[in-house]
């Protein structure tokens, strides 16, 4: 049975790894590279590592930072920021991403998810979309949540899923790191709309935030940043978690113990 | 040990090379069909999509090299993901495209198949795996792997059906005759229990 994947996200922001609020207020968290050698010996499910300054600051994404990061992780890497072109998907590739995540590009540019999907395959290419709620209304944002694209996010996510995206990264601006739980309204409208897995992403504060996400919204994975970095919760611990409300989880060969949260490594 | 891992523009070759490079292989990243030459073991990678794949392959000379070093001089072979589905006869992805043909059989779409679960398959998934298998010496039944795909290879002959995973349907999850071998999950992306696949495949001996 396929299992219901845990996924740390790591914010990357000049030389270290940050987290904001609502895309904002962004706080140091570490350095990048013991946080992924850290994760890899834990034998997370998979990593999505974005660059959140690039596509702002017009930054080609950093292929050689990369590449060291890559040499420590021996789970699924998933690469995002600042991607515009399919030259620089190969870089990435080449330099051990095994999945890209497109985002601010794809609103000037949505056939690049079908030339990406064409060249390496619809299980490379991630397509990141991050919703602002105005009220009852949804509408996404771009360039690091800078910008309102206009664009209805079930609408954006089918179009992005025909076009060949193999998975949809859907953030809730709104919750991002406020630990108060997913937009299961929003995450419910996606998941039921495409037929590619959604992973659920933005507000994760506690355990039973992701059991929501998979049970009553439909999401194939969870993805979370500031209860790993900021709490004692890890992804064992949601996983173990999961597992007792149900849900099909992978049982990591690594037992951790409840207190040895990645915060204390990265402090 | 020397290991080639063939490098015809498909994937992401540096998380197999270093899994590798952890179990003291010696690893070339074979750029030109000769350097199969002085390699013990060969592995075939690749993500993406098929056609692009065999086309690459053929243009390049790797099929050549293929018949020599693989079928005539018995070296052992690993495709992972797209380079298993390669080892077939046919695949169905964006056309028809023919394979390699060392494992007779042919690629189709999960959902062709009869899977009505969200596609691609990706993520953690559990494999079981006929006994006495060499490629999964210590690993325990069920162990979770990576997969990530969208086709699927169905092998003429099932007794080359080494291993399977359930999505929906039964999904051919490893393959295997004599001494060339497919894993349709990504080892050099399980972790532990991948790195042993790899180990077991440098370790495995022509009887």
């Amino acid at each position: 049975m396929l299992k219901v994947r845990v996924i740390p996200t790591l914010l990357w922001k000049d030389f270290g790894l940050v987290k904001g609020v609502g895309f904002d207020s962004w706080r140091r968290v570490g350095p990048v590279l013991p946080a992924i050698k850290v994760y890899n010996s834990r034998e997370v499910d998979e990593l999505i590592l974005v660059d959140i300054i690039a596509s702002r600051e017009g930054n080609n994404p950093d292929h050689d930072s990369l590449n060291d990061f890559a040499d420590e992780c021996f789970v699924p890497l998933t690469v995002g920021g600042g991607i515009t072109d399919l030259k620089q998907i190969v870089f990435l590739l080449h330099a051990g991403a095994d999945k890209v995540s497109l985002n601010s590009v794809l609103f000037d540019n949505p056939n690049l998810v079908n030339d990406a999907a064409y060249q390496f395959g619809v299980q490379c290419i991630v397509a990141s979309i991050d919703v602002h709620r105005f009220e009852d209304r949804f509408t996404c944002l771009s360039h690091s949540g800078t910008r309102n694209s206009q664009y209805e996010p079930v609408v954006w996510a089918r179009e992005l899923a025909d076009r060949g995206a193999g998975e949809i990264l859907l953030t809730s601006v709104d919750r991002d790191g406020t630990m108060q739980g997913y937009d299961l309204e929003l995450i419910e409208k996606v998941t039921s709309a495409v037929k590619i897995p959604v992973i659920a992403s933005g507000g994760a504060g506690n355990y039973q935030h992701m059991i929501d996400a998979v049970k009553q919204a439909g999401a194939s994975a969870v993805a979370a940043a500031s209860i790993f970095h900021f709490t004692e919760q890890t992804p064992s611990g949601a996983k173990a978690a999961m597992k007792a409300a149900g849900i099909p989880v992978r049982q990591s060969l690594y037992s951790s113990s409840p207190s040895d949260g990645i915060q204390i490594i990265l402090n | 040990m020397k290991v080639a891992i063939i490098n015809y523009g498909m994937g992401n070759l540096g998380s197999v090379r270093r899994s590798l490079e952890n179990l003291d292989a010696d690893v070339i990243i074979a750029e030109h069909p000769k350097q199969l030459l002085d390699a013990n073991r060969v592995i075939l990678p690749g993500v993406g999509a098929f056609g692009e794949g065999m086309k690459k392959l053929c243009s390049e000379g790797w099929i050549e090299s293929l018949q020599v070093q693989v079928i005539e001089q018995g070296k052992p072979l690993l495709g992972i993901c797209l380079g298993m589905q390669m080892l077939s006869s046919l695949s169905e992805e964006n056309g028809l495209n023919k394979g390699l043909n060392f494992i007779p059989g042919k690629v189709l779409r999960l959902d062709q198949l009869g899977c009505c679960f969200r596609l691609p398959h990706v993520g953690w998934n559990d494999v079981n795996y006929q006994e006495n298998v060499s490629l999964f010496k210590k690993i325990p039944q069920q162990t979770d792997f990576y997969f990530v795909h969208s086709y699927a290879f169905i092998a003429d002959d099932p007794a080359n059906i080494i291993a399977t995973s359930a999505y929906d349907i039964s999904v051919t999850a490893a393959v295997r005759k004599n001494h060339i071998f497919g894993t349709q999950f990504h080892p050099e992306k399980s972790s532990k229990a991948g790195r042993q696949i790899l180990k077991n495949f440098i370790e495995f001996t022509v009887c």
